[in-house]
């Protein structure tokens, strides 16, 4: 199950100095690492853009941006600019997500930005998305930035996110077996059940009764062996899914 | 702005500065021939793919633009 975000931006300066603006966003104040990591001073925000409502630019200081590099870049025949930009962060997450997943907390994130700047046609169209902590979350961002149609001297900007968990898929499979674990219990209270009333009832436990119980008991654990399978199944589907949907190859 | 690679700081602001001014003044004024940093881009790659590399950093194999994705557009 995903979240989607669509969102809707403008900033008032024209597309091309929006574009040349893009590559020296960082640092500013409401993104630069801050030596000692402590508090920011609110800010009250200059520009829409920096307090946007994405999920990759939260709220302001909630997240540090640590390092960025160009890790490729060209232009292609027809004049665009294609680039790929990595990003990396600070991992903030709330406490409660500390305790339950100890192993990220030190880690930091690692971002790429995709880019390609089409000045012929005066936009521009972005993909962000994480290529680490992807087990526990992955968010992915696509902007097209376009001159706006209401002034040509402002630019807007048009924003999708998708945000993913494959942990979704693991409550399903503690779901799955949890249920067909139950019902294998109930098919052996039944024959239980069936056993000692016979028995009380003053007939001896007839040979067919007592073999249902003993083929009660092998059902169950056939039951619950294949129940198993299953979970295991889709948790390990659950948790590759994420990997194979990042380490696509051309 | 730091880079990944800590000693390919320097080099990265220098390319940055290159970039800049090249992407600013001639690429988005539909001049994209001549790009003049050819030379610093390629020292500032060599330092920053290696600092990847050391820090295996999972940047291969990775669609451009995330190309071949289904993008669902509802959730609940």
């Amino acid at each position: 199950m995903v979240k989607y975000f669509l969102g809707h931006s403008v900033l008032r300066s024209s597309w091309d100095q929006v574009f040349a603006a893009f590559w020296q966003r960082y640092p500013n104040p409401y993104r630069k690492a801050w030596p000692g990591g402590s508090k920011w001073k609110l800010h009250k925000a200059v520009n829409k853009e920096q307090a946007s409502e994405s999920p990759l630019h939260s709220d302001i200081c909630s997240k540090h941006v640590l390092t960025e590099d160009i890790v490729h870049r060209e232009v292609t025949p027809d004049q665009k600019l294609l680039s790929r930009r990595l990003l990396t962060k600070t991992n903030r997450m709330p406490r409660w997500a500390e305790r339950l997943f100890p192993a990220n907390v030190a880690h930091s994130v690692y971002i790429l930005e995709d880019s390609i700047v089409d000045p012929q046609n005066q936009t521009m169209t972005t993909f962000t998305w994480n290529i680490n902590h992807a087990r526990l979350m992955v968010v992915e961002e696509r902007c097209v930035y376009c001159v706006n149609s209401d002034n040509s001297g402002w630019t807007e900007i048009c924003r999708e996110a998708w945000v993913s968990s494959s942990l979704f898929g693991v409550s399903r499979a503690v779901q799955e077996f949890g249920l067909a674990r139950f019902k294998s219990n109930v098919t052996k209270t039944m024959k239980g059940f069936e056993y000692i009333l016979a028995k009380l009832q003053g007939e001896a436990p007839s040979k067919t009764l007592v073999e249902t119980a003993k083929e009660a008991k092998e059902k169950a654990k056939e039951t619950a062996l294949a129940a198993t399978e299953k979970a295991k199944d889709l948790a390990n589907k659950a948790a590759t899914k994420q990997q194979q949907q990042q380490q696509q190859f051309v | 702005m730091n880079s990944v690679g800590e000693a390919c700081t320097d080099m990265k602001r220098e390319y940055d500065q290159c970039f800049n001014r090249w992407f600013a003044e001639k690429f988005l004024k539909g001049d994209g021939s001549g790009d003049p940093c050819t030379d610093l881009f390629k020292r500032y790659q060599q330092c920053v793919q290696k600092a990847i590399k050391e820090k295996e950093i999972p940047i291969e194999g990775l669609d451009f633009m995330g190309h071949g994705k289904e993008k669902p557009e509802n959730s609940s």
